[in-house]
Formats: C-alpha cells, structure tokens, sequence
C-alpha cells in the first residue's frame, strides 16, 4: 500500500510538471497573439509568427499529455472537473482550433480580407484559450460541488469575480511570456518595442498575481490556514518573497539593455513560484476540500504501468524537444524567413 | 433560447462525438498516408537525386501541413470530449484506456509535434540526412498513434483482461499484455492503417489525374505522382479485402449482432445463409423489404459451410440490436468503394501494361472521381463498427446511455451547435486552400512552405517552366 501512496504522489508531481511546461511552452506562443494587436504591419506579424511556427505544435502536446494524464492517473478528477467546467473548456478547445488553423491558413489566404479574418481568428483564439485557461483554475480553486462520483453543481458555476480575476491574470502573464520570447527572437525596432510591452503585461502580471494571491485565503478555510495560520506561514513564505525578488530582478533585465534571454528565463521562474504557491494551496486535494488526490488516484497497476513508460519516455521527449528548440535557436532573419 | 431540440443529453452527446470524431477523423486518415509517401519522396530524392522528388516532396508538404494542423487542433477537442460528455464512462474506464491513450500521447503525439518543425522548415538548418530522420520520426509516429487508439476502441468492442470493482463499478487492469493487444486489436489496426493508405492514394491519384486531364502531360511530377499513387491501388486494394474479410470474420466471433446488422440477417437459418446483396431494412417488422439476395453464399462468406444453420438477429432482444438501416447500408457504402478501388487499381495495371497509364483518359476520369472515395469508405467503415456495436459502449459491459456525463440537453445542444457552426466554418476554409495548392501543378523550383505566393517574387526564378508545356498556365497566375 505504501508504494502505491508514493505512486499516486509522483503522478500528481509529474503531472504537475506537464502542466507547467504546458502553461511556459503554450504561454509564450499564446502570447505572441496575445500580442498581435499591437503590431499591425503585415510584415512584424508575419515575424511574430515564424518564431513561433516550427514549435507550436509541439508546445500544445503538452495540454494533451496534461488532459490524457488526468484521465489516465486520476480519472475520477477528470470526470467530475470537465463537466464542472464545460463551458469555458469547449471555449478553449475552439479557441485552439481557431488560433491553430490560422498558423498554417493565414499563409494560403489570398484576399485581404481572409487574412484579416485569420489574424483575427489568431488573436481571438489566442486571447479567449488564455483567458478560459485561468478561469478553469480559478474555478478549481474556488470549489466545485460533488455529489457522489460525479459533478453536483450547475453549468454556470464555474462564473465568479475570482474565476474571471484569474482568467485575466493568464492573459497577462501569457503576454508577459511572449514579449519575453519576442525579446529574444527579434532584433532592431521590433525589439525595442516589444521590449516596452514587456514591462507593460509585466506591471499588470504582477498586479494580478497580487491580487489572486490576496484573494486565495478567503476562498477556503484549508487555504487561510496554510498560507496565514502560525507555524505554517514560516514554511510558505518564501513563495511571496521570492517572487517580490524575481520581480524586481526582472524589471531591472527589461529596462537595461543586453542579455536578451535574461527576462524570458525570469518570467519562467515567476510562473514557477505561482505553480508552487498553487501547489501549497491545493495539497492535498486534486479536487480542494472535496477530492484527495488518493481518492481520485487510478489503481496502482494503471498508475505502474503508464510511469515505467513515463520515467523513460519523458526525458527523451525532453530531449528531441530541446534539440527542435536547438535547431531554430538565435534571432530571425526577418528578410529569409522559413523555406 | 431551447438548444435541446425536445431530444435527451445522452443522444446530443452522441451526436456530438460521432460529429467531432468523424470531422478529426478525417485528417489523420489522409496524413498518416500523406506523411509516408513523404518520407518516400525524400528518400527517393535523397537516393536517385532526381529533382522531380524534391518538387512533390515540396508541393504534398505544403497540403501536409495544413491538413496536420487540421488533425491537431480537432484532436486536442477528442482528448478532452470524454471527459465533458462522458464523464461516468471516463470514471469507470479510466483505470483501463487511460494509460493507453498517455502512452500514445508520450510515444506519438510528442514524436510527431516534435519534428513536424524539422519536417517543415528544418531542412537548410539540419542538413538532408536529419531532416531525413526527421521525416521517418513524425511517419512513424502517426502510425504509432494510430496503433495505441485503434488498441483503445479494439478494447471497447472486445473487452478483455479486465476486473470490475464491486465497489466503484470502475473496470480494473488485471492483464496489461491482453488488454493492449485484445481479440480485435490486430484486425482494426491492419484494416485502419491499409485504409489510410489507400485513402492518401488515391487523393494523390486523384490530384495526378486532374493534372493529366488538363493535359500536363510533359510535368515529370504529375507522370510520378500519378503513377506511384496507381502503384499503391493495384497492390493494396485487393489487399484491404481480404483484410476487410479477415476482420469482418473477427468480429462475427466475437460481435455477431454487429455482423448480423451489417448482413441484414433479421432472420435465423436453417439450411443455407443467404448473402443479401440489397434491401429496405424494417427493424421495428424485423425483417428486409425487397431483398435481393443470392441463396447459401452468406454461409461460405462467414466460413460456414453451404447448408449451414445460423441464428439471426430475432434471437437478439429488441433492446440489445443495433439500429440496422444504418450499419446494413455504412457496410455496402464501404464494401462497394472498396471493390470500386480495387477496379481502378486493376484497370491502371492493365493500361500500364500496354503503355497507356498517362494517356487513358478514361483511366483518369475514373481516378479523379475516386479522389475522395478512400476518405468516405473510412468514414463508412466507421459508421458501420461503432454504430454496430451500439446500445454498448464497452460491450457487453457498459452501456451508451448509462456512460453520459450529468449534463442538461441544454449545455450539449449548445456546445453541438458551436462545434458544428466553427468546424464548417473552418474546416471549409482548410479544404479550400488545400483544393487550391491542388490545383495549381507541381513546378521546377517548387516553393516551400513559408515561400508566399505573389507574381512580383515569382516572376523570372523559374526560367525552366516555359520549356515544360503549358502546365503553369494558372500555376503562377
């Protein structure tokens, strides 16, 4: 029985880890459309885009592995959360169809119009998959109504001051995350100007992490007491602190020049400390104050059987992954483009 | 506003998922083909160096990547339909499928999403023999996908290696070996796989013998093209019978209603099993109107002998049946292209044979209406299986109507019609600009896939293309 607990533990941490590298890979090249209104020349879009275009694909197999793997270790979550949800997960899926079809379509549009109609498809899409991304978190951390194995609440449940606050705050930290790529992708005019939306959609990220953070301990009780309770407070407060540390360290990258992946590495570390500061509120729960993660857990000869393949496929994923990143590395050329 | 349409959540539900699923399946059938004869194009080019490869390798790469993304983005609405529609399915089966639809994510979605980048854009960064490599990893890897989600449904048609939980009612693992590879498995994947080949022949087929019609008959690509795609009919279609056979047998062991709805066998037999070629299935009569049928064949075809007593779908309670218009006529639909497919394969083996593959155009009219034929047999051949083992989600086991998820008709009538409304939309807009690329000849000097069309950039880097005839007519225009 021990080593199923342990088991059961290790998929919650590597699925954990799916979801960060899906929230950083996917963040920043939502973030690029996120970005897209405020670089309207054909050309600076058709730049934005093709640092972006040879990994995407790849960058969203990560919400797949995310999904997959929720249903696969942890069906019971998988089956009361997406029809808790529906709504905003049905907006994000074709939000994703949209912003995906307009990578490859917005090149084969020959009219002005169809290409105005995909940029704007590539915006929406991206704006509306932030935003539903956050409400869906949002909705988690408030709650969601149980009733036996299955999900005991309404259809508009999910709708909330708090959920739609953290809906905002992924749009913002996506673009964060993509003006941060951007500034290491592009050189000259471009740059400079994405460098000032930089501190933009950074200024608002750190607000809203701010704000989401001050909000979290009055949704439950179990949250106020990790986060204010004494002793707890000692082992969780150097969350707040270091990312008061990374925050100051990144506004000091994006406003002297030079060391271009500086800021995207720090944004990355930002995310990070908020992944950590959901796991201290969410532990141990995959479903808060409702559903423990051994509750949820599927059997441990399920769990067995997908992790002998996890250990050993995932650092290889890891790899090629890194080495496709490798290929395309360094500044683009924006006169060559991709052949 | 009422989005329920007076019908229950459960048959929304179903609707939803037979739309979204047929919509997604509809591009990896044309891409795990399409990703092959890429890698085959690269490799011939990269053996024999002849420049007619790298243009088709350049001209498919482009339709590849439109129809990949297509096949991405309505496969990432699939992982998540589960869980939203059939949530008490996605519980109780959960233990079972889900490690297997992870490790087609970790062994193929990750393979292919990889080095699709290195497919499309990588070759001047990673030299040819990577880029090589890189063509193999996202071929193989959409056959590995196809392998781990057809070994999926294989396992709900014919569950095995399973135990139920008396407390939760979840099915537990208990034999990892024969859940993977479960009675049906082998059959599916042989019978899918051949498919998706043939479906991508004969769209190549099809888009060659368009081109030979408009008489580009100097373009070596059209010539190639159309004569590798006629390769692969002559030798697979009569292929994909007798694998269609060996699976239809598979199933008449171990789904025998599903086999009886798709003979139209309302009636037992006591001394010879018809086949019934056609007829007007009256499920509620239980019996088949204007039957034309051919008296002891059915028998043998099941491998029975002439006069053989078999047991029709009156000895199946009314509530168990499939509803068998639609199997009995999905079934014909898929057997007549396929038997269609196998005609053209034979007749350009004959017309190669005396010389007259790229003049025969009668050979080439029949392959350009064939063009989307392997893309609605797939669609048939689908229809017919999960229509076929209905009122059953996993047989026997778990029923459709039990697996839903708590949802008001309301939510899914909603969704259904958003889903319905951005797919046509949208998938339309695809299969525009993917029957435009068609449309235009393969070219020397053939443009990538980032190399943007326009008269000012194109005008005078092909100096080659006036010597090849008139192919480029509206090539360029």
């Amino acid at each position: 029985m021990e080593i199923s607990l342990d088991l059961t533990v290790a998929w919650a941490l590597l699925l954990a880890f799916a979801v960060y590298v899906y929230v950083i890979l996917d963040g920043f090249d939502l973030g690029i459309g996120i970005l897209y209104p405020f670089f309207p020349e054909k050309r600076d879009r058709d730049l934005l885009m093709n640092s972006v275009a040879p990994v995407w694909d790849g960058n969203e197999t990560w919400l797949v592995l995310g999904g997959g793997g929720l249903f696969a270790a942890f069906p019971l979550a998988y089956a009361i959360i997406m029809p808790a949800v529906y709504p905003p997960v049905i907006a994000m899926l074709l939000a994703l169809v949209f912003r995906g079809v307009a990578f490859e379509f917005r090149w084969r549009a020959a009219r002005l119009f169809s290409r105005w109609f995909w940029d704007a498809a590539f915006i929406g899409g991206s704006v509306v998959a932030a935003l539903t991304q956050g409400i869906i978190l949002g909705a988690l951390l408030q709650g969601i109504e149980v009733d036996g194995r299955a999900y005991g609440g309404g259809w508009w449940d999910w709708l909330s001051p708090f959920s739609l606050l953290c809906g905002a705050a992924v749009v913002a930290g996506y673009g964060l995350l993509g003006a941060c790529w951007l500034n290491m992708k592009i050189e000259g005019e471009v740059q400079q100007k994405v460098r000032r939306l930089a501190r933009l959609f950074g200024i608002a990220t750190v607000a809203f992490i701010v704000a989401v953070s001050a909000a979290t301990p009055f949704l439950e009780a179990a949250y106020f007491d990790r986060w204010l309770g004494w002793p707890g407070i000692l082992y969780v407060a150097p969350v707040p602190v270091l990312v008061g540390l990374f925050t100051l360290l990144l506004a000091r990258a994006l406003l002297a020049d030079g060391r271009d992946w500086l800021p995207f590495v720090l944004a990355l570390g930002l995310f990070g400390l908020c992944f950590a500061g959901l796991g201290v509120s969410m532990w141990p729960y995959v479903i808060p104050t409702e559903v423990t993660l051994w509750e949820a857990a599927s059997p441990y000869k399920s769990q067995l059987f997908m992790f002998v393949g996890a250990v050993v496929l995932v650092p290889v994923i890891l790899a090629y992954t890194g080495y496709a990143y490798w290929v395309f590395r360094g500044k683009l050329d924006p006169e060559k483009g991709y052949h | 506003m009422d989005l329920s349409f007076g019908v229950d959540a459960v048959l929304l539900a179903r609707i939803q998922f037979a739309f979204t699923v047929s919509f997604h399946f509809v591009f990896p059938a044309f891409t795990i083909g399409l990703a092959s004869f890429l890698t085959v194009l690269n490799g011939m080019y990269l053996w024999t160096r002849d420049e007619t490869y790298l243009q088709l390798f350049k001209y498919w790469l482009k339709i590849f990547a439109i129809s990949f993304a297509m096949g991405v983005v309505s496969g990432i609405v699939m992982s998540y339909q589960f869980g939203t529609n059939w949530s008490v399915f996605s519980d109780l089966a959960g233990p079972v499928i889900g490690p297997l639809m992870a490790y087609e994510v970790l062994t193929a979605f990750f393979l292919e999403a990889g080095f699709l980048g290195i497919m499309l854009f990588g070759r001047e960064k990673v030299g040819n023999t990577l880029h090589m490599v890189a063509c193999v990893m996202v071929a193989v890897g959409t056959a590995i996908s196809a392998t781990w989600i057809l070994s999926v449904n294989s396992w709900m048609q014919t569950p095995v290696g399973f135990s139920i939980d008396p407390d939760t009612g979840q099915f537990l693992p208990e034999d990892w070996w024969a859940i993977v590879f479960n009675p049906s498995f082998p059959y599916r994947l042989a019978h899918t796989l051949t498919a998706a080949y043939l479906t991508t022949a004969f769209i190549v087929g099809g888009v060659g013998a368009w081109h030979l019609l408009k008489g580009r008959v100097l373009n070596k690509g059209v010539l190639t093209m159309f004569s590798m795609a006629m390769w692969m009919a002559a030798v697979v279609a009569p292929l994909q019978i007798i694998v269609g056979h060996e699976h239809g047998l598979n199933t008449y062991e171990y789904q025998p209603t599903k086999v009886l709805a798709m003979e139209g066998h309302f009636d037992s037999y006591e001394d010879g099993v018809p086949l019934i070629l056609f007829g007007i299935p009256d499920q509620a009569a239980g019996e088949m109107r204007y039957a034309v049928e051919i008296p002891r064949i059915g028998g043998p075809i099941l491998n029975k002998p002439w006069d053989a007593q078999m047991d029709g779908l009156d000895t199946v309670p009314d509530e168990l049946e499939p509803p068998v218009g639609i199997v009995f006529w999905s079934f014909r639909v898929m057997v007549g292209i396929g038997l269609l497919m196998t005609v053209v394969g034979l007749w350009s083996l004959v017309s190669r044979v005396r010389g007259r593959l790229y003049d025969d155009r009668w050979l080439h009219r029949a392959a350009l209406v064939m063009a989307p034929s392997g893309l609605i047999a797939v669609l048939a051949g689908w229809i017919t299986t999960e229509v076929g083992r209905q009122p059953f989600v996993v047989y026997g086991e778990l029923l459709t109507a039990e697996a839903a998820s708590p949802l008001g008709a309301a939510a899914v009538g909603a969704s259904l019609v958003a889903f319905i409304l951005i797919y046509f939309a949208i998938f339309g807009a695809g299969v525009v600009y993917i029957l435009r690329l068609m449309a235009t000849p393969p070219l020397p000097g053939q443009r990538g896939v980032r190399e943007e069309p326009g008269p000012i950039r194109t005008a005078g880097i092909m100096p080659a293309e006036h010597q090849t005839g008139d192919m480029n007519k509206e090539g360029t225009a």
